[in-house]
């Protein structure tokens, strides 16, 4: 009989040994970061405000982020665009050469494979029959603002389509609102909006969605009292879950650590943050204003393939222009050799062809529900 | 050939199972199994498995246990639409939630965090009725209760975060999660929300006991092993008669810091050690969203917080507080 117990402890104990050595050798190579690891000190010593990279990670994004040849500056004289062409409704002003610059650019940095054809119906070119048209002469008007009033963030860098295209139709991080998986419901505990890792909240147990409440949304995401001792700030534990999913995500979007932003002695506290805090601070704000007056009121133009499951439209959040590098393409500004797209915008209307039957700009879809708020 | 090693050893001495010292009927009685022998168990410990004593109090308790356990497990379960290999691969994340804040102290519907409360029901009980056993346990033995007193110091802990701190701040969403990931992601938003629990005086008296335990557990057992040749290993006849084993080891903490523990104070300082750490910690929680909001702020008021010299220039500045900033 005790032979058997002790025989059963033996296998049982392989079985959980190899199991769980296998799982520490697959997590050490998947999920670790293997030395060399160089650290980059930012703040005074002894802060631990330090940025760690391993070289072949950064060589990894340095090749990740190729910035493309522009094309040599076109003279601005001769017939407008506006002009010549019909149905020009956004950057009307340039002379025909800048104009034809640029839309070769963009199909550059945005469907180098697809071609014009992507956007326009090749045998009317005025025609607005494609989405995407649309929506492209939408994102112009986009670029534009974020250069032009949105300096607070991209300074004098400034963005162009590449930014967060990258040569691809559709940028490569996007997000929509996120109901979370499917829960047995009825009696049993309602879905909590956490507890199911996503690549958002960087695989924690955190809220797998803090965009919809943060950057769609206007949500405080402050939470810390300002005072030593207890006022009226009612934030709960569980606000700061959201709040703290939302950095989560932005240090993962910047592939930086806390404390490119933060003294973590206090994280709350201004006085001892690095100034990137500041920029992030608008970054958020900016974010939030593309959702909301840019990406949610194209949601009658997008197909409904291009939606969420919620129905609701794809929208930016850090990661979308930075793609895990503090400034996206390493702070190269191609901007400057596009002035044109400098903006602002002289509308911020949605400019829809009068001959076309325009899609209503849908209300933004009802967001999910967002963190619970102590009353 | 078998041989006594002090650290690892391979001898086990193996006499006739023993039943227990004569004690009075009524206290024994509910005693289940015959005694046998593992001889895994012999490499940790004593190799003699059983008699066990369950009685009242411990099968109630088993009983709560488990109530919370399937609670707990069945609602985790249920989060992932009865998958089992989700239930599997996103177990260490899973989680049954306390209620909203908006619930303050009511009653939540049972989908709504109502689970979580009866699940904390459950636990409790089934703490608390284990705290009895061991000490009815104890004193049926005739032993003095210290293993219960030093439950109790964790039950503390435990009561602290999951119920007394939830009543006095008004709201049950204040309280812990069961889940093995989220556990541990309220533990970091707590410290956030209440502005670093670094700078709390009572969670630096916290670590100190913990970190001070593993070390006073190093020393004791270091000193043991080191003066088992001599017999220090049996503790007991030494306490009683000081032997070569425990002169040897008292000149050796005299010799390398001296001062030593006795034989019977290192385990009161063991003792005390062990039972402070969760005391302190439980009071510091205690104090936490009650009497200090800010441990950061309030630190920077006693002066606990260094000032660092500036090193960007001129100090940041909260961009909410401009004229005209976007909100």
């Amino acid at each position: 009989m005790s032979d058997y117990i002790t025989k059963g402890f033996i296998y049982a104990a392989a079985l959980i040994g190899a199991t769980a050595g296998t799982a520490f050798v697959v997590s050490i190579a998947t999920e670790m970061t293997l030395p060399p690891v160089s650290g980059v000190q930012r703040g005074f010593r002894g802060t631990g405000m330090d940025q760690i990279y391993t070289p072949a990670a950064l060589a990894a994004l340095q090749a990740q982020a190729k910035v493309p040849r522009s094309l040599p500056p076109a003279s601005p004289a001769g017939v407008k665009a506006s002009v010549a062409y019909k149905n020009v409704r956004v950057l009307g002003d340039l002379s025909v050469g800048q104009f034809t610059r640029l839309m070769v650019s963009a199909v550059q940095w945005v469907s180098p494979k697809q071609g014009c054809a992507y956007c326009h119906n090749v045998k009317n070119m005025a025609d607005d029959s494609n989405y995407t048209k649309v929506v492209a002469r939408r994102m112009f008007q986009m670029v534009q603002n974020i250069n032009g009033n949105w300096q607070s963030h991209v300074q004098n860098v400034g963005v162009t389509c590449y930014t967060c295209h990258a040569g691809n139709p559709v940028p490569k991080y996007i997000w929509f609102n996120n109901p979370g998986p499917a829960s047995a419901g009825g009696l049993t505990q309602s879905e909590q909006g956490m507890g199911h890792p996503t690549e958002i909240d960087g695989s924690s147990g955190l809220p797998y969605d803090p965009l919809t409440p943060f950057l769609e949304q206007a949500n405080p995401i402050r939470v810390q009292s300002t005072t030593a001792l207890p006022t009226d700030n009612m934030s709960s534990i569980k606000q700061t879950e959201w709040t703290y999913s939302l950095m989560i995500m932005m240090s993962n979007s910047l592939g930086v650590n806390c404390t490119y932003c933060h003294n973590t002695e206090s994280v709350g506290n201004w006085a001892t943050s690095s100034p990137a805090r500041v920029n992030a601070w608008y970054g958020i704000r900016m974010v939030r204003d593309l959702n909301n007056h840019y990406l949610d009121p194209l949601n009658g133009v997008f197909p409904p393939y291009r939606k969420g499951v919620e129905g609701d439209s794809p929208k930016v959040y850090c990661m979308t222009c930075h793609q895990g590098i503090y400034k996206p393409l390493f702070g190269v500004s191609m901007l400057s050799a596009f002035p044109e797209l400098k903006g602002p915008p002289k509308t911020t209307a949605m400019l829809m062809d009068p001959y076309t039957p325009a899609a209503p700009a849908a209300a933004p879809e009802a967001a999910p529900a967002v963190p619970a708020q102590p009353h | 050939m078998a041989e006594y090693q002090n650290i690892f050893t391979r001898i086990q001495v193996r006499g006739p199972a023993y039943a227990g010292t004569p004690l009075p009927p009524r206290s024994t009685s509910n005693r289940i199994g015959t005694p046998g022998f593992n001889h895994l168990f012999g490499r940790f410990g004593d190799a003699q498995v059983g008699p066990i004593y369950l009685g009242t109090l411990g099968v109630l308790s088993i009983a709560c246990g488990f109530v919370a356990f399937e609670i707990i497990g069945l609602n985790m379960f249920a989060s992932v639409n009865w998958n089992p290999v989700q239930f599997i691969r996103q177990l260490p994340w899973l989680a049954l939630e306390p209620p909203a804040p908006s619930y303050g102290l009511h009653f939540p519907p049972l989908n709504q965090g109502g689970w979580w409360l009866m699940a904390g029901f459950f636990l409790t009980t089934s703490i608390l009725l284990w705290w009895a056993r061991i000490y009815r346990r104890a004193r049926a033995l005739g032993m003095g209760t210290h293993t219960a007193w030093a439950f109790a110091a964790a039950i503390w802990l435990y009561l602290v975060l999951g119920f007394i701190r939830p009543l006095l701040v008004g709201s049950w969403s204040e309280a812990v999660p069961f889940g093995i990931f989220p556990h541990l992601d309220w533990v970091a938003a707590f410290s956030l929300r209440y502005g670093n629990l670094f700078y709390n005086p009572f969670h630096m008296l916290s670590i100190v006991f913990l970190y001070g335990s593993t070390l006073l557990f190093a020393m004791h057992g270091a000193t043991v092993l080191a003066t088992s040749r001599y017999g220090a290993d049996r503790e007991l006849e030494q306490i009683l008669d000081r032997g070569t084993a425990f002169e040897r080891g008292g000149l050796f903490w005299r010799w390398t810091m001296g001062f030593n523990a006795t034989a019977e104070s290192i385990h009161r300082w063991a003792w005390w050690f062990a039972v402070l750490c969760p005391l302190t910690g439980g009071v510091g929680i205690l104090l936490t969203g009650t009497v200090v909001d800010n441990w950061y702020l309030w630190g920077q008021h006693h002066g606990l917080v260094p000032v660092y010299p500036p090193v960007w220039g001129a100090p940041v500045i909260d961009p909410a507080t401009l004229p005209g900033a976007p909100q």
